[in-house]
């Protein structure tokens, strides 16, 4: 009776956008009276914080603060069309068609303060904290938000603008498979140590350690939250979780979360990471999604630290201490912790 | 036995509801008095999403006929939640972001402001232990835990100051 | 064009405060089920309690009889009773009905709507629905599903989906059997999973509202709401233009809340009421009814050189999509797109099929068709790095794709990071690389390599 340790390593890489793509997202941005910025859209967060995501999106296109943009969306009556929060799409297609509408309200902005301060477009300047200057001369300052709220009430011109990002669907050659599935993918590489107690069968996994490539952080604190929650969901995917525990038999289905069973705060590994940052040729600011990923890599480390603890091979999921136990004893019987296969 | 008068203090406000023979702490909150911070992910008492406060204890009230709070001290969320501004507990999970979807929040800090009454200054162990009972799918609980280690520090550390505010 | 701000980003690459955390912390933020509204009725569902039957009857005299029961709503109150939720991107058939009309195909199929002034009349009212049923053999396990005797889950006699006269999804590039024939070692394996349930704490659920106007509104925790309108709209034969959905506030998504499932019901019944109808699913419907990740069963066949090179990948995925198939045909087209792996192989075959059998329809869930497909890939990579003695990382490295490699689904490989991201786990880990290893780049190949 011993507690065994072992580690796994599993490298994967996961798909950005709806498989084929034809997912259209739309985008409006238009300035208020108070020269704050909305965003429009029809999307929605599912808690991951699209909103925020698209907003930061759309400040850095505009040149301003963050507190300056309020996003408004999930009303079919006033969002532009979105084709939905799925297939780690927010990110790339709605941060497209945001950034794109965010840049004709630049340009509105832009066209305005060369009028005002007498040079050409390509002579001006932002900060990023919402203030236009001529290039070299930093006094010839202009606040964006000033702008905003005069070509509302003395030019007469909107300062808005419209954005669209969409990958044209494609086919798939029945024959051969040929397709064009994605824009871009996201990668990651995760190495698991798991802790076999040998007369429980129970696991422990004692760390998740990853590193994750993203293209571009829109917001590092939220793609912690991803590569947090998407640990533990995939360690629950590897060890618990199952709507038919004896599948295909469709007996003893769990009906509430005291059946179905999913790793508690208790049971939460130690999660490191490292993230990195290569542009994608076609993400906003080079972002690629990454709320799906997460999940997915996790699980095959930990089945095959598994592996590496005991000389268990189990090629189903979840792992549960049973199969652990059975295992145990058909390699006692054969006599041997060889690298079976 | 048909429908009764339960008469109880709610967040410092004495209140009365009818309450028909089935009806839980749950369902009267939400759909009499507009309480709706109150979650509704199981009503098995197997999510916690529906943790309020009974007199200081954490209750899970989708269990709770309605009659058995009668007389007593019932505290959600909204009862927590300063008019202005939010409390330390509130201010820790969002710094921390101890929430991503935000259904299992109400209950998460409802314990932790239960959990930091008795034991100002818990463990990891500790915090873990109290949020034993409640669910979360999203943030894979150490944010969660995170903020509450947090909020415990900042309330030591500012001390009678957040205490007034949380007992607001 | 504007000089931007001299390439330094300002906002983008700053973890700033989620604006609308404010509302979870407080309480404030409003879901679909929190909402109330005057006169809101309460729709609950009969469902079939058997796996595979025929209809002979629904005798709906008793629930009529409870207190509060208003009305019922049955598959000839549904204008175009199918539900088609893939026909928006031209996915054919449609075969599952929003109601059922003579046959259900898995338990917990809804049949009759009930509509009712309580919640807990409406429940009453669903217990006292007397369904005549005729039990039918039924069909749970994936292979037995595909054999020539096996129980017929489709309308239209078919136990799988149908590619463009295949029955299958197909990837081919290259051939496997040239590649197995001048492998050093053959090896396989069979993988297997179960369904999984995205177990989000909000269950799934909606409030449709008349408006004076003569529109609808919909208040629904979706994940996608256009798609949710209109199908909607398709299958209440409703101008889209006459509804109106609004939602943004979902209490965990992760692909269950994509299948427009309680919308168009609770929207009919807010047209022949006349009043607000609430459809929100208990906790065992989430469970039990919603739509779960697919079972899967992969088998993986590889032929590998000594060096541990991989020349060749046969890939065979049977996804199990249950009752009726929902997204599955997608999500078995996405798996065949990646299930050789993130690694170049010049000779792929994969073959995914999208399978009936009677058990809950399984649709979208957190890395739909790849999740269980990148597992079985890992794991068969650690095998064969046990069995030739060649340590694991040494494996992905060698076979790592590189930016102008192609794919087995033929598209060239652009944006390559993965030998970066290993690199940056292995030092995270502390574990030493090679220097050969250390050095690689996803850079294009050179000619000489294999590179274009």
């Amino acid at each position: 009776m011993a507690l065994l340790r072992g580690t796994g390593m599993a490298a994967v890489n996961y798909p950005t956008g709806m498989n084929l793509g034809g997912d259209p997202t739309q985008a409006l941005v238009h300035a208020t009276t108070s020269g704050s910025f909305n965003v429009v859209l029809s999307s929605t967060d599912l808690g991951q914080g699209l909103k925020t995501v698209v907003a930061q999106i759309a400040a850095e296109a505009l040149g301003v603060g963050y507190d300056q943009i309020v996003v408004d969306t999930a009303d079919t009556d006033t969002g532009p069309h979105c084709m939905g929060t799925f297939a780690s799409r927010g990110t790339h297609r709605v941060g497209n068609a945001v950034k794109m509408a965010a840049l004709e309200a630049r340009e509105a902005v832009l066209q305005l303060a060369s009028e005002e301060l007498e040079v050409s477009v390509a002579d001006l300047v932002l900060d990023g904290s919402g203030n236009v200057s001529v290039a070299g001369s930093p006094s010839k300052t202009l606040g964006i938000a000033d702008l905003a709220s005069r070509a509302q009430f003395q030019y007469g011109r909107t300062i808005a603008g419209r954005g669209v990002f969409m990958k044209p669907r494609s086919d798939v050659d029945p024959e051969t498979g040929a397709m064009d599935p994605d824009s871009t993918q996201a990668y990651a590489c995760t190495v698991a140590e798991v802790e076999v107690d040998t007369e429980t069968g129970v696991v422990r996994v004692v760390s998740i350690r990853s590193a994750y490539e993203v293209g571009q952080q829109v917001n590092p604190a939220l793609v912690q939250g991803q590569i947090r929650g998407g640990a533990w969901m995939g360690m629950s995917h590897a060890l618990y979780e199952t709507t038919e525990p004896y599948y295909p038999d469709r007996s003893h289905s769990p009906k509430d979360f005291a059946e179905y069973l999913m790793p508690g705060a208790g049971e939460v590994p130690e999660i490191e990471s490292v993230v990195l940052e290569i542009a994608s040729a076609n993400g906003p600011y080079g972002a690629k999604g990454v709320g799906e990923m997460t999940a997915n890599s996790p699980i095959p480390a930990i089945a095959n630290a598994i592996f590496d603890a005991t000389g268990v091979r189990i090629d189903h999921l979840p792992i549960r201490p049973e199969d652990i136990l059975r295992g145990l004893d058909e390699l006692a019987t054969e006599g041997t912790r060889e690298g079976v296969a | 036995m048909g429908t009764t008068i339960v008469r109880f203090e709610l967040s410092g406000r004495d209140v009365e509801v009818l309450a028909s023979p089935l009806a839980t702490l749950q369902g009267v909150l939400r759909s009499q008095l507009g309480h709706t911070s109150v979650k509704d992910g199981c009503r098995q008492g197997g999510c916690g999403s529906c943790t309020v406060l009974v007199d200081g204890e954490p209750m899970l009230s989708c269990l709770l006929p309605v009659e058995d709070v009668a007389g007593r001290r019932v505290t959600t969320l909204e009862g927590v939640t300063p008019a202005e501004g939010l409390q330390p507990v509130q201010r820790a999970f969002l710094e921390a972001n101890g929430y991503q979807c935000g259904y299992c929040t109400p209950g998460m800090e409802l314990l932790a402001c239960a959990l930091l009454e008795h034991n100002p200054a818990p463990s990891r162990d500790e915090i873990v232990e109290a949020l034993s009972g409640n669910v979360c799918r999203c943030t894979g609980y150490t944010p969660i835990v995170d903020a509450i280690e947090a909020a415990a520090k900042a309330r030591t550390t500012t001390g009678a100051t957040a205490r007034a505010e949380a007992a607001r | 064009m504007t000089a931007e701000t001299n390439g330094a980003m300002h906002v983008v690459g700053q973890s700033v405060q989620r604006a609308d955390g404010v509302g979870f912390v407080t309480g404030r933020a409003q879901y679909a089920a929190d909402l109330t509204f005057p006169r809101m009725l309460h729709l609950k569902m009969v469902r079939s309690p058997l796996h595979h039957a025929r209809i002979k009857g629904v005798d709906l005299s008793a629930a009529e009889r409870v207190p509060g029961f208003v009305r019922a709503l049955t598959h000839e109150d549904v204008p175009h009773n199918v539900y088609t939720i893939l026909g928006l991107i031209g996915v054919e058939p449609e075969e599952e009905f929003v109601l059922a009309v003579d046959r259900v195909r898995y338990k917990g199929e809804p049949i009759v709507a009930i509509l009712a002034e309580t919640e807990a009349a409406a429940y009453e009212a669903v217990a006292a629905v007397r369904l005549d049923l005729e039990e039918l053999p039924a069909v749970f396990d994936v292979e037995e599903a595909l054999r020539a005797d096996a129980p017929v889950v489709t309308h239209w006699g078919n136990n799988t989906f149908m590619y463009e006269g295949h029955e299958c999804r197909r990837v081919r590039l290259g051939d496997v059997e040239t590649g197995f024939a001048q492998a050093d070692h053959i090896l396989e394996g069979e993988y297997r999973t179960g369904p999984i349930e995205h177990a989000p704490i909000e269950t799934t659920g909606c409030i449709a509202v008349p408006e004076a106007n003569g529109r609808y509104t919909v208040y629904t925790n979706t994940q996608a709401i256009y798609f949710s309108l209109d199908n909607t709209s398709i299958i209440l034969q409703l101008q889209a233009n006459r509804l109106r959905f609004i939602g943004g506030m979902v209490g965990g998504g992760f692909g269950g809340k994509v299948d427009v499932i309680v919308e168009p019901l609770a929207t009919l019944g807010a047209m022949k009421t006349g009043r607000p109808v609430r459809y929100v699913y208990n906790r065992q419907e989430e469970m039990q009814v919603s739509s779960t990740r697919s079972p899967e069963v992969l088998r993986i066949k590889d032929g590998v050189m000594a060096d541990g090179t991989i020349v060749a990948r046969k890939v065979t995925g049977l996804m199990d999509c249950g009752a009726y198939s929902r997204q599955t045909p997608y999500a078995v087209t996405k798996f065949a797109a990646n299930a050789a792996g993130p690694y170049r192989i010049p000779n792929v075959w994969i073959d995914g099929y999208c399978v009936y059998t009677n058990r809950t329809p399984t649709s979208a869930m957190r890395g739909f068709g790849v999740t269980m497909g990148s597992w079985a890939v890992e794991v068969q990579m650690d095998k064969i790095a046990r069995q030739l003695g060649i340590d694991p990382w040494e494996l992905r490295f060698r076979n790592a794709h590189r930016n102008g490699d192609t794919k087995p689904h033929r598209k060239i490989v652009a944006d390559a990071t993965l030998i970066e991201t290993m690199q940056a786990a292995a030092a995270l880990v502390g574990h030493e690389l090679p220097a050969e290893l250390r050095a690689m780049t996803s850079a294009p190949r050179a000619p000489q390599d294999g590179g274009r």
